[in-house]
């Protein structure tokens, strides 16, 4: 069992809170991702976790045992670090097994977890190398391996793979997601990249200035984001934004003016919003329709195009808008510099925001995503 | 053509600085051995190159129980205050360098300061603590005096050693359930090697080299040490001094020096941490 209940826990550096009111339970089983920008007080609340930092307020439980007061080896709890921090002078065999010697484990018990641990990691062929001689996706497996032998009821890991390069990060990911999967473990990551808490998370923990900005699932938090915060963190590129005014607020349907005049009315419940309020517009690259099917257009033109390959990134300077607007588009579309483009909106397509950046509540369902 | 002169001249100026500073290095310790092999009849002669192998010098002070017994006095001294001095010095690098506490900064300013008194002024205090300790004419005065001197530079060395240790390391060790003396000896005595040979080394010098304490807090000959032994070898009148027993005695006692340096200076090389962290 791996049931990790955080009660109000709150984190004071030198009389600065760093971290408050993080209320969160963590089911067994999970894959949970901590993900924010730098300085959210994620690694501080993973590190509260673990038991390497003082939980200042609240309470912490693992399976309805109160931790708060036991040390972190005592905790039951494994940790991954971002550097790795494999004991250098150790083969990956004595870095595994390190732990389990000092709690005085049998030797044929250790030996048989180290190689269980190996095999699942692919580590065996190395287990008599030291740290220096393994590439970074290998010492990145070991430093899960010496976690692993420890059989802890929950795992933390600390931006895993942000010291890997970009290809072996994919690869890593894939075999972190097929772990947690085989092993069935509570597993809390830590992460700034959105890519990895969209693709690994069961749910995500989004903070922000030390509290949580939202929990959800990761499709949640990208279609129905609380506040323009979590719109703007999660989903690349990141989503546009347009200042709007209130003309008709509603239930079902809130009517907004655009920069440009136009009147677009967006499927979200405004009711608390008052008329001639200002308000944020928020709509993701993919989401224009066709003009022929929009409820409204923008008329811009295009500015820089990025060719992924896969797809198609135009950045488009829409008449009366700061900045630009990134349309997703077809890998191969036909674009001609500085072409005169019309983006069609969509009122179901929509996030409005108000003035404080909370989210007015999207009035769509879609299928298989939990609003 | 004049770049190509030029290079000789740079480099051939290079190998004539590497030379003076080799020879202002090497030739007093050269002409000592030199002296060392010659006997008393040629003794003062100049000879720049050795014209004899005349072993009668070594013969005569290895043959003097009372110098064997000083080198064995000097062995005990200098490596009780090499283990002694590590330990503690590791230990306390430990809690300067790992611990966060009220005050770090200033212990390490006293430290610091301590070992800036010279030896003469805090001589007579120490004697009265070491005959109040029963400690005088007993080598291990000598420890105590000495530790006193090489701790506070071991502590600076090993503590800014300790510090460049990185951090999740201790922590890693923490999750395995380390205890602090664990995680020193076990993770982080194996990564400070080379700083630890490297104080050792210098701590054995200092103690090995030691006059001034050595002379006053010893009495007798079976409880001197070398450098004491040495300054007191004396000849046959009061009119001679002895220069080929005090050469011979000299290279003697420094030849464990260097063979130590040649030993340790392998290790004494960094990067042992190097896959400990990142890639």
């Amino acid at each position: 069992m791996g049931r990790l209940t955080l009660t109000g826990i709150g984190k004071d550096y030198d009389g600065v809170e760093v971290s408050r009111d993080i209320d969160l339970t963590i089911e067994d089983g999970e894959f949970v991702v901590f993900v924010g920008p730098s300085g959210c007080g994620k690694s501080t609340l993973l590190r509260m976790i673990a038991g390497l930092e003082e939980i200042s307020r609240g309470e912490m439980c693992l399976d309805g045992e109160r931790l708060n007061e036991t040390p972190p080896q005592e905790r039951d709890i494994g940790m991954v670090f971002q550097s790795y921090a494999l004991y250098p002078h150790m083969t990956v065999a004595e870095n595994m097994a390190f732990g389990l010697k000092l709690a005085h484990a049998d030797k044929t018990e250790i030996k048989q977890r180290v190689d269980t641990a190996a095999r699942t990691l692919q580590l065996s062929p190395l287990l008599d190398r030291r740290p220096k001689a393994l590439s970074g996706g290998q010492r990145q497996r070991v430093a899960i391996g010496r976690t692993l032998v420890k059989q802890p009821r929950v795992f933390l890991l600390d931006e895993p793979l942000s010291n890997l390069d970009a290809s072996l990060r994919v690869e890593m990911r894939v075999q972190l997601a097929e772990l947690h999967r085989r092993l069935g473990a509570t597993m809390v990551y830590v992460t700034h990249d959105q890519v990895e808490a969209m693709t690994l998370a069961d749910r995500i923990v989004l903070l922000s200035g030390g509290r949580i900005a939202q929990v959800g699932a990761p499709l949640t938090l990208y279609h129905f984001p609380e506040s323009l915060e979590v719109a703007a963190f999660i989903g690349s590129p990141r989503i546009n934004t347009l200042p709007v005014t209130v003309i008709d607020p509603g239930r079902r349907r809130t009517g907004v003016q655009l920069p440009n005049g136009e009147p677009l009315p967006v499927a979200v419940d405004g009711s608390h919003l008052t008329t001639g309020e200002t308000a944020t517009l928020g709509i993701r690259a993919e989401d224009f329709v066709a003009p022929d099917a929009a409820d409204a257009l923008l008329k811009g033109r295009l500015g820089v195009a990025e060719r992924l390959g896969y797809e198609t990134l135009a950045h488009i300077e829409v008449n009366g808008a700061d900045g630009t607007i990134t349309q997703r588009l077809d890998r191969l579309a036909h674009l001609e510099p500085r072409q005169a483009t019309t983006l069609g909106l969509s009122g179901e397509q929509c996030h409005l925001f108000d003035a404080e950046g909370r989210a007015c509540p999207r009035q769509v369902t879609l299928p298989g995503v939990a609003a | 053509m004049n770049r190509t002169v030029l290079r000789l001249l740079k480099r051939l100026g290079f190998y004539a600085l590497i030379a003076v500073v080799l020879f202002y290095a090497i030739f007093p310790f050269y002409y000592a051995v030199v002296t060392s092999l010659k006997p008393s009849s040629e003794l003062f002669r100049v000879d720049f190159w050795p014209s004899s192998f005349d072993l009668v010098n070594y013969a005569r002070i290895l043959g003097e129980k009372s110098f064997v017994r000083a080198i064995l006095n000097s062995i005990l001294v200098s490596f009780s205050v090499v283990f002694i001095a590590l330990l503690l010095g590791l230990t306390a690098s430990y809690a300067l360098g790992r611990v966060r506490f009220r005050g770090r900064t200033s212990v390490l300013l006293i430290i610091l300061g301590v070992s800036m008194f010279p030896q003469v002024a805090v001589l007579s205090g120490l004697f009265e603590v070491i005959r109040v300790l029963d400690l005088y004419n007993n080598p291990a005065g000598l420890v105590l005096s000495y530790t006193i001197f090489t701790l506070p530079f071991t502590v600076w060395v090993l503590t800014t050693f300790m510090r460049q240790l990185p951090q999740e390391l201790e922590e890693a060790a923490i999750m395995d359930g380390a205890t602090p003396w664990i995680t020193i000896t076990r993770v982080f005595l194996p990564l400070m090697w080379p700083a630890m040979a490297t104080t050792g080394l210098l701590a054995f010098i200092a103690a090995w080299n030691e006059f001034l304490f050595a002379l006053t807090f010893t009495l007798t000959d079976d409880q001197r040490t070398v450098p004491v032994a040495i300054a007191l070898i004396s000849g046959g009148s009061q009119h001679e001094l002895p220069w080929g027993p005090i050469m011979a005695a000299s290279v003697t006692v420094t030849v464990p020096l260097v063979v130590l340096v040649m030993i340790f200076q392998r290790r004494i090389v960094s990067g042992l941490t190097a896959g400990a962290v990142k890639g």
